[in-house]
Parts: C-alpha cells; structure tokens; sequence
C-alpha cells in the first residue's frame, strides 16, 4: 500500500467504530469497546507505518506526502480536499494517535467494564455502585459499569476521527471540518452525563465559546479563500501567494491581509485551545468522564488549535503585528492561568488551568518566532498531560472505591484536601503521576518538560524578548509550585479522610496506558536535546532537524546560553521545593494561605462575562429585536394597515357594495351582511374579500401608474 | 415526442386531488393510499428528471415542453415548462417533501390523542395536493403568465389548509395575514411583469409572455430604455426590479416582509408547515430569481446592495428571535428567516459562489426544516404542547425523532459533513468576494443559531420527562420513522457528496451569470 493511501485510511476505523457501534453492537458492551478500541490500534497502526515511511524520507518538508481528490466544484475548477504528511504533520501523528490508542484503552476500566450493573444507575448519571454479596453472605458496594458504556466509545471514535482528519488534511477546509467534529464531539462528550445540571451547562458553554472561535476563523478561511482562490497548504504557502496576501490591504488596524488572516484564524486558535479571553470553558469541561479530560484537554481538541497556528506559521509570521498580539495572548494566558490554578482544589480543575497556562506557553512561543519550541512543548505537554489526566482519574476512581467502602457519599472524591498518603494505597499512579508532575514542571534534565520548556526560554531569551522570558519564567516557576502542592496534598503524608484510607489502585487497562505515558513524559525530551547544550557539541537535535524541515527556511539554532539555563533551573527547583515545603504542612483548605477568593473564583470571568455578553445578547434578542422591532414596529405598522384597509374595504362595502349596489339592484341578500368579525388581532376581519378587494384596488392603482409612466416614456 | 414526464410531475397531484375528492370521505385509509401512490409516483419521476439532467451537454433547460394555450391578438400565452440546474434540485425536493408529508400526515387513531390528520383526511390530501401541483408548477414553469398562474394555485390553498386544520389558537389570524402579504406581493410582481411583457413586446413586435423570449428581448437591449418615473427619467431596470424582486421574495420571507411566515408556520398543521416551509418560501426565492434577476439583470446589480442588507438583516435577526422563542414552532420559523435570509444573501451577491451556495442553501434549508416540522409535529401530536420548557427527556420515548432533530440542527448550524455546511461556506465565500463587512455581521448569526439549537435541544430532548407526561408519549409509527430516515439520509449524503448537486446547480449559476455579464 502506498504511503499515500494509507493516509487516507488513518482516520476510518475510529469513524467506522462510531457507525458500527451505534448501529449495530451498542448492546454489547465487550463487542463495543473492542470495536472501539480495535479502530484506535488500526489508526495507530497506519500512523506508526506513515511515521517511519516519512522518518526515510530526505527532505520530506519539500517533499511531503501528498495526495487529493475533488469535492467541491468551484466553477470551471473543482474544490480539492486531500490529505498530507509532512515533518509537522508526522510529528504530530505520533503522539495523536499513541494517546488516543492510551486513552481508549484506559476507558474500558474507567468506565467500569466486568463490575455489575449498578442498583440505581440511569442512563445519563455517573455510576452509583452496586451491591453484591460475597461467600460469606457479606454485603459490599462496589463499583458499578457505566451505563452508557457503549454510547462512550461511539462518541471517542468520532472525536477521533475529527482529530486524524485535522492532522493528516492538506487544506484550511477539511482541516476545519476535523475541527468542528471535534468541537461537537466536545459537546457531546462533556455532556456525557446528561443527567447532571452541571454537566449540560458546561458542554454547552464549550461549544459556544469555541464556536465563537469559529466563526472568526471561518471569516479567516473566507478571506482567505477570496484573496487567493485556495485553502490548500502548500499553495498558500508559496513565495508569490504570500507577498501577494501581504501586499493586500484590508484597512483594519494597519494590519496587512496576511495579517489579518492570521489574526482571524488564531481567534479560532483562541477558542479552541482555551486562550485567554476565551479561556472560560475549558475548567468547566471538567464535568466530563475523565478519560474525555484527557482526550480534549491534553492530546487532542486543544493541541488541534495550537496546531492550527503551528501550521498557519508561514502566513501568521509575515505580520509583525499579528505576532505581536499572539506573543502577547500566549504570555498573558501562561502566568494569568498559572496563579488561577494554585488555588484550585479540584485535582482535574488544577490540571485544566495547567492546561490553559501550558497552552499559552506554546502560543507565546510561536508568537515570538519559536516555531520549533512551541511544536516541541506541544508535544511533550500533550504526553505528560495526558498523563496526569489520566492519573487524576486513576485517583479519582480510587477515592470513589473509598467513598463506596465508606458509603459516606458527601465525601467529594476529587478534592485534594480530602486525599493525602495516596502514594503507598496506590504506587503505580503515584510514581506515573509523579513523572507526569515533574514532567510538567519542567524537572531537570530528566524529563520531557524541561527540555521543551527550556527550549521556549532559550528562543525568548536569545530574541531579546525579555517581557516574554521573565513572565514564562514566573509561569514556570508558579507551574512548578501548584504542580508539587497537588502531588503533596493528594500522595504525600498520611491520609486525612477515611475514604483516602480506603482508596485502592486501579485496573491494568488504567495503569498500563499511564506507564505508556510516563515512558514518553521522560523520553520523548531527549529527541530534542540541543546540539549546544552546555556548549557540548552534541549530535545536532533531531526534533529540530526534522520538524524544522517543515518550513521553507530551516530555523537557526540558537547559541547556548547559561542564563535561560540557570533561570529555567531555578524556577523548576525552586518552584517544587517550595511547593513540598509549604503544603507538607497544610492539611485542610483553611490553612491554606492561596485560598484567595480572587483566585479561586477565576478573576471573576464568568461573572463578568454573564453581565457584559450573555444578558445583553438576550436583552438584545427578546426585548429589542423581537419585542420592539418584529412584534412593535413591523407588526405595529402591519395593525395600522390591517384596519385601515379593512376600513376601505368596509367603506366600499358599506356605502356603495351594499347601498348602491345591493339595494338599487334590490336583491336585499341581506346575508352577505356579515358581522364585523372576532377581532383576534386588529388585522383580523375575517373577510376575504376585502383583502381581495384591496388586491384589486392596489392593482387598479398601480396599473393605471404603470400605464401613465409607460405611456409618459415612450 | 418525448415521455412529458414534467407535465406529469404536475398534474399527478391536481389528478390525484381529484381523485381523493371522488372516495368517500369516510374510507380515510383510501385516500391516504392513494396519496401515498401518488406522492411516490411523483417522487420516482422528480428523481428521474434529476437523474437524466444533462450537467454537461448544454447549460439551458431541458425537458422542454411548448403549446400555445392561449393567443388572442396582441396576448400571447404558452404551456412552456423546463427544467435547469437551479429548478431541478428544486423538483426533486418539492418531491421528498410531498412523499414525506403524505407519510408524517397518516398518524394513527391513537387513544392518547390522534397523530397525523385525523380529521377530514380527504379535504386535507386534496389541498396538500392542489398546492404542491402549483409549486411543482412554479418550478417548471417558462412562461410568465403560467408562472404566475402556478403560484396562486400554490398560495390560495394555503389559506384553506391553515384555517381549517390549523392550530385553533391563531390560525385565523395566522392564514390571513398569510393571504394578505403573498396576495400583495404576487400582484405587485405581477404589476412589474406585465411591465415587461408590454416593453419587451412593444421593442421585438411580438407579444409573448414566454420567458425565454422575453430575455432574448432583454439581452437584445429591449429594456436599456428610460421610464419616467415620477418626472424623472430613471432606466427601465431600476425601476422594475425592486417591484418584481421583493413582491416574490415576500413569499420567500425577505426582511422586512417576512412576518407572516413565523406566524402561518405556527397556525399550519404539520404537513403544511413541512411544505411551507420547505418549498413554498423556496418558491419565493426561486421566483424572485428566475423573474427578477434573469429578466432584469441589470437591476439586479444596481439593487444588489439593497438586496444584501435585507438579507444580512434577516440572517442575523432571525436569528435572534429565534433563540428567544419558547414555542418549538416559533424557533423554527424564525430559524427560517435566518437561513432563507442566507439564500437571499447568496442571490444578492451575484457571483458564483454565492448564487450556487444560494441553490444549495435551496435545497438543504427546505430538506432540513421539513424535518424539524415533522418532528416537532410528532411531538405536539403527543405532549399536546409546544412549549420548550413544558418538554424534556423526549429522546426516551421518542429516539428516532431525537435523533432527526439532532440531525437538523447539525445541519442548521452549518456543521461540516452535513448539508448546510455545503450551502454556506459558498454563500460565506461569496459574500466575503463582495461585500466582507456583510459577511462578518452575518456571522454572528452562526454562533446564534447554535446556542437556539443546541439549548432547544438539551432542553425538549434531554433532561427529565415531565411528570404528566411520564407514560404519555406514544411511539412514533414506522411511517414516521421512514420520513425522518429519508431527509436525514438527504441531508447527510449531500454533506459529504456535494457533487451530486453542486455541479448541476453550477451549470444553472452559469447560464445567469452568462446574463448578468460575464462569468
């Protein structure tokens, strides 16, 4: 098979899984998640193939795999929609498809599989438990299969497919399509336990904001589209196409076209990958199963939207402007998130403002140039988060075996102060969960996070981009801190509640995918050693190498530093230092002094949001355009008219239908004086005839117009 | 000759009108076999002239039909009917529709509540037919007069068929109003086309109301002339094409003449809602654009900017309205206006993108809101309410009409692989070649039209069953399920295969650009 079909064959199974699951086997709860998992092994399968086809390709970056069909006609052309691989796109295939293949898996025992079916459990409502009774007679609640279990894996399959056919796409259209799957798969997702209030909320509200997101991008594509007559990638990104977009000038903001284009588009990039302004959703998506968290918030639905931009580079790069407002967004989300995130108590909610200040990272990097570093930490951060993603639900899923034992159910399985000494009940998720950590905090030479963080520092540093580095910097170091106050508070110490005594370590489906990704959250940093690493003379970096070929002009290698060295040192230590130091002696919320309402209450953004856009939009919507202008203004005129012509109408009845006409004939057909009529509404005469009448007046009328200005012109 | 399969598209249903009108009114499972029978002979021939429209042969129409009806000295009317690209898709629809309403329409005598039309089957299946012979006719039609008579065949039974099946509450006030703007708005096109008639006669010396002949006469020069118009000299064209244009556009809920479509939507029972919405304000645009912009197509372009601010208006204040309405019915046709305001947006434009988008926003518009008629008919045939917040949980006793209005709204909201996605990235795409900032405020009705959708849905469909209606909610019959398969099929293929339409209303858009000037 070629390269090239292959290609096209990477994001079916996921989509087929879907299809077949909700046809044909969502009864059968084994069959389903085989069907569903077998789709992602397939999936991986191809994409390790295309890997290593495209590892042995020389210069693929001019060179890709590329292959496309017609879909649209477009006039005399047709619209091509096709698929390609190149270095980025290779790159990002690896880690897409080996955490979507972690995930899937991971859900089978997530999601309960072999446990009873629980006592109380309904459809749409996280499972409650079940009952069963041992050999001795002993009753023990255990945990019960989640009861849309297959519906589950239908849904990731879909997600799946929406994230491939983002990947593999040649063009802005497809890749857009991949990208809207993915934000209703969010929607479905999130809302997966329709049952709770909460959770329908949340999965409208991140479909809205998104959405929001979209519609900018999709202006982005129009103008695009209008201003080049393409949206495929390689022939927007040509040397004549760009100067031409550049030469375009929109007259917004000094922008030029490129720039605005680019603009447009990362509002997409915004929305989806949770940026501040738009950052409001992705916290609140917490109310999803966790293996969704970890889906949407680590390796897919928000790596889509930094890699949009990663891929939009070429176009994004040519205004000075657009880069700066992208540097500026990326830097401000990254330490903005970071402090949201120390004082949050949820262990998934502290995870998902790391997500969002993560994100940022990326985003500052690109917008300072650093193309390679911010595809780099993409990476690395969508393995180590997943990671973490998937180890907080590891914990979770033990608290709640804690809660069951307990039967204590106000014990909330996801607060951290509720946990403590977790790391003897449950090791495997404890040492994963701490490579995850430490991943993130940008551990020393050991782990992926560093050398990817290291990496955006080093750029920041040597562009001279000093607002940028220092803030990181202070990001880094706040990452590093609420990163050890989480390992702290939920393994270290001695267990503060009973439920944390109780709690248990999980399934092998759950912490196999979770040793996978630990393999990752160290190695996958030493692909990207750079070659100048303490001045060493190290083989030269093959992430960068590779990756690098993606674009036109090879980026440089920048000259080694000590300074970003020692800085990303420091803060990552120091950071994680700090983090034991304090909270090995907290042991409940009030002690904790980051407990500040500023904080734990997101900046107010929800609040703000509520009065600033939501009720405006309504007041505009149901006072103004409905009430005043649609039911006053355009039906107010229409109730004038109505009994103004039925006034005529009635007139002509009256006085000379009936009168003149009637009585001189004298047929006294005295039925056809009908009453007025009911009066439903002023309009309602409820005779025909007259708007027939008036019909014909207008007609008469203007007739004799028509005829005296035809005549009048000839 | 040839078979004049457009003919007997027509007339099947006026014959099977007749016919239903001949059994006796108490055989109601007759009539509605026989308009079962009809409906799917008239969708088996609409999908055949589909299927043998030749895209590539010749871009003008085909399936000609030509006889003099009527030729009294200087009056001159054929029996002239064809098809092109943008009328054919528009056939097969009109045929899903009546094949879908006649099925949705047979309910049954449920003890719970009748479904479907219980209630004079007979008189209802004549009316349904009466008006979906005249819309079948609008769309074939090549001569003027015939045009004109077909469209008040389609309008005048909706009067009957919303006042006396309707919903008791408004349906009086509903047909009427109803009644007055189509009434107005036919005779002041009426007024503009006779403008024509008499011009382009008066400049060749023959006096016809053919179409094809008339826009001979037009590219022919024979409407450059000046009218006086108040004292002032003003081109033909720019006078008479606001008439034309607007009074068939009234019909295809233009702003700001598209309050009577929410409310006749609202009063209409389900099969009429289906049709009305569907086609019948297809048959505006459509009417609007054959008439206005192929016969005038200079007006069209001095007017086009009037057109596209009409049309931005309605998209993003349909939309608005929409998202406040609390009855199911109301959302939908306020969601109407919005996205017929996007067929209009894409007429406006003028360029191929828009006008092929405008062709396909046609069909998909008109295939997605006959589905959510029909399944919020279901509903209300069932809870006996409307109102969204009366509602809830309705995906359990009623999956395959979730489902479908599932399906509706990914479409409604543009999503990729659906067919409005098709319809209106092209439409987006033209506009933006003319007019961005029309493009950008349109927008935002993308992100509106998401949040009604995506909260009537969480709302009538998920969630809790009402207490009193817990035990009261009968299934849905196979029928039912056959109808909602059948346009979500519709919906899904176009979305992921807009080459079984887009190249046919392409070879449409070419011969009007061909009118308008230059490709």
């Amino acid at each position: 098979m070629t390269t090239e079909t292959l290609i096209w064959l990477i994001p079916l199974p996921p989509a087929l899984a879907f299809f077949l699951i909700v046809l044909f086997t969502n009864k059968n709860k084994a069959l389903s998640h085989s069907v569903g998992v077998g789709a992602a092994v397939l999936s991986w399968l191809a994409s390790m193939v295309v890997f290593f086809r495209a590892l042995g390709v020389e210069h693929l970056g001019e060179h890709p795999f590329v292959s496309s069909v017609n879909w649209l006609p477009t006039g005399d052309t047709w619209f091509k929609i096709g698929v390609a691989i190149d270095p980025l796109g290779a790159a990002v295939l690896f880690f897409v498809s080996i955490t979507i293949f972690m995930i899937f898996l991971y859900s089978v025992g997530y999601h309960n599989f072999g446990q009873p079916k629980g006592d109380h459990d309904r459809a749409g409502l996280p499972p409650h438990g079940a009952t069963v009774t041992d050999e001795q007679g002993h009753k023990h609640t255990v945990p019960s299969v989640e009861p849309m279990y297959s519906r589950f894996f239908a849904f990731l399959g879909l997600f799946a497919f929406g994230m491939y056919t983002l990947v593999v796409s040649d063009n802005l259209l497809t890749m857009f399509v991949g990208w809207e799957i993915m934000g209703l798969c969010s929607y479905l997702l999130i809302g997966f336990w329709y049952g709770k209030p909460s959770a329908r909320a949340a999965a409208i509200k991140a479909f809205m904001t998104t959405r929001i997101g979209d519609v900018f991008m999709l202006l982005g594509i129009a103008f695009l589209y209008s201003a080049t007559g393409t949206l495929t990638f390689r022939e927007i990104f040509t040397e004549e196409m760009l100067q031409h977009l550049v030469s375009i000038d929109p007259h917004f903001l000094g922008l030029t076209g490129a720039g605005l284009i680019g603009l447009l588009l990362f509002i997409g990039t915004v929305g989806k990958s949770a940026q501040w302004p738009l950052h409001v959703w992705l916290p609140d998506a917490m109310e999803g199963p966790t293996p969704v968290s970890a889906m949407i918030h680590a390796a897919t639905m928000v790596s889509a939207g930094v890699y949009a931009v990663i891929r939009m580079f070429p176009l994004l790069s040519l205004d000075h402007n657009t880069m700066t407002v992208v540097a500026f967004i990326g830097t401000f989300t990254a330490i903005f998130a970071a402090t949201i995130a120390v004082a949050q108590n949820d262990i998934k909610r502290v995870l998902a403002y790391s997500t969002i200040s993560q994100l940022g990272f990326m985003i500052a990097a690109l917008g300072i140039g650093a193309y390679v570093a911010a595809a780099f930490h993409l990476i690395t951060h969508a393995f180590f988060k997943a990671l973490l993603f998937l180890g907080s639900g590891s914990v979770i899923h033990g608290m709640e075996h804690g809660v069951l034992h307990t039967g204590n159910h106000s014990v909330d399985p996801q607060d951290m102060f509720n946990m403590g000494g977790l790391r003897k009940k449950m090791p495997i998720t404890f040492w994963t969960f701490l490579i995850g950590g430490f991943a993130l905090s940008g551990f020393p030479l050991l782990t992926a996070g560093f050398w990817s963080k290291d990496e955006i520092l080093a750029d920041a540093w040597a562009n001279g981009h000093l607002v940028v580095f220092v803030t990181l910097a202070l990001a880094a170091f706040m990452t590093a801190f609420y990163t050890m106050r989480q390992i702290t508070l939920t393994f270290l110490g001695e267990p503060r509640t009973k439920e944390a005594e109780h709690a248990q370590e999980t399934p092998w489906t759950m912490t196999v995918p979770l040793m996978v990704l630990s393999v990752f959250a160290i190695g996958y940093g030493w692909v990207g050693i750079p070659e100048n690493f303490l001045n060493l003379q190290l083989a030269p970096s093959w992430f960068h190498e590779f990756v690098g070929g993606t674009l036109a002009e090879h980026p440089e290698v920048i000259p080694f530093n000590p300074i970003p060295l020692i800085v990303s040192l420091v803060v990552a230590l120091g950071g994680l230092l700090l983090g034991w130091l304090y909270y090995r002696n907290v042991n409940s919320a009030k002690e904790d002094f980051f407990q500040i309402p500023l904080l734990k209450n997101k900046y107010y953004f929800d609040e703000a949001y509520q009065v600033v856009f939501i009720k405006p939009v309504i007041w505009l919507s149901e006072v103004f355009t409905y009430k005043w202008l649609d039911q006053g203004l355009i039906d107010g005129i229409l109730h004038f008219f109505g009994p103004a012509t039925g006034g005529i109408g009635g007139f002509i009845r009256q006085y000379i239908d009936l009168k003149v006409i009637n009585e001189f004939i004298g047929d006294g057909l005295a039925a056809v004086t009908q009453e007025t009529g009911r009066t439903l509404r002023p309009i309602q005469t409820g005779r025909i005839q007259q708007y027939m009448m008036l019909s014909l007046v207008i007609l008469a009328v203007v007739g004799a117009l028509l005829y005296f200005m035809l005549g009048a012109g000839l | 000759m040839n078979f004049p399969v457009l003919s007997v598209i027509v007339f099947t249903p006026l014959v099977a009108a007749v016919l239903i009108l001949l059994i006796p009114a108490d055989r109601k499972n007759e009539v509605r076999t026989t308009a079962l029978v009809a409906s799917v002979f008239a969708l088996a021939l609409s999908v055949w002239v589909y299927a043998q429209y030749a895209i590539n042969a010749y871009t003008g129409y085909q399936f000609i039909e030509k006889m003099t009806w009527l030729s009294v000295g200087n009056l001159h009317i054929d029996y002239h009917v064809g098809v092109d690209g943008m009328s054919a898709p528009l056939v097969l629809l009109t045929g899903i529709v009546m094949f879908t309403g006649v099925l949705i329409s047979w309910g049954k005598d449920d003890p719970h509540g009748p479904t479907g039309i219980q209630d004079r089957p007979r008189e209802f299946f004549a009316f349904l037919f009466l008006l979906a012979g005249g819309v079948f006719g609008v769309f074939v039609s090549l001569d003027l007069f015939l045009l004109f008579f077909f469209y008040e065949i389609a309008v005048f039974p909706m009067y009957l068929l919303i006042a006396i099946w309707g919903w008791v509450k408004t349906r009086e006030y509903a047909a009427m109003k109803l009644t007055l703007y189509l009434f107005i708005g036919s005779v002041v096109a009426l007024i503009g086309a006779l403008a024509m008639y008499w011009t382009a006669g008066q400049a060749t010396g023959t006096y016809t109301f053919d179409m094809l002949k008339i826009s001979e006469a037009q590219q022919a020069g024979a409407f450059n002339g000046l009218v006086n118009f108040f004292g002032a000299q003003v081109p033909f064209q720019v006078v008479w094409f606001l008439p034309v244009f607007l009074g068939f556009a009234v019909l295809g809920g233009i702003w700001p003449f598209h309050n009577w479509s929410p409310d006749g939507h609202v009063a209409a029972p389900t099969a009429v809602s289906m049709f009305h919405a569907g086609v019948l304000m297809k048959l505006g645009a459509f009417a609007a654009l054959r008439v206005g912009i192929m016969l005038l197509p200079d007006g069209a372009k001095y007017w086009a900017w009037l057109i596209m601010l009409f049309a931005t208006v309605a998209v993003v204040y349909g939309a608005y309205i929409a998202f406040v309405q609390t009855d199911m019915k109301y959302m939908i046709g306020f969601s109407s206006v919005s996205h017929m305001g996007l067929v209009m947006f894409g007429l406006s434009t003028l360029n191929r993108d828009g006008l092929t988008g405008a062709g396909l926003q046609m069909f998909s518009h008109g295939v997605m809101t006959a589905l959510f008629f029909a399944v919020t008919g279901m509903i209300y045939d069932r809870a006996h309410t409307r109102q969204i917040p009366e509602l809830g949980g309705m995906i359990k006793p009623l999956p395959w009409a979730a489902v479908g209005f599932i399906i509706g709204g990914l479409v409604s909201m543009g999503m990729p692989f659906f067919s409005g996605f098709v319809a209106e990235f092209p439409i987006f795409m033209g506009v933006w070649q003319v007019m961005p900032i029309a493009a950008i405020i349109a927008s935002i009705s993308i992100v509106i039209t998401a949040a009604y959708i995506m909260n009537n849905i969480r709302r009538v469909f998920f969630g809790e069953v009402p207490a009193n209606l817990e035990g009261h909610i009968s299934p849905i019959t196979a029928l039912d399920k056959v109808a909602i398969a059948t346009l979500c099929l519709l919906m899904v293929a176009l979305g992921l295969f807009p080459w079984l339409m887009a190249p046919m209303i392409q070879s449409g858009v070419n011969s009007i650009l061909t009118l308008l000037g230059g490709a």
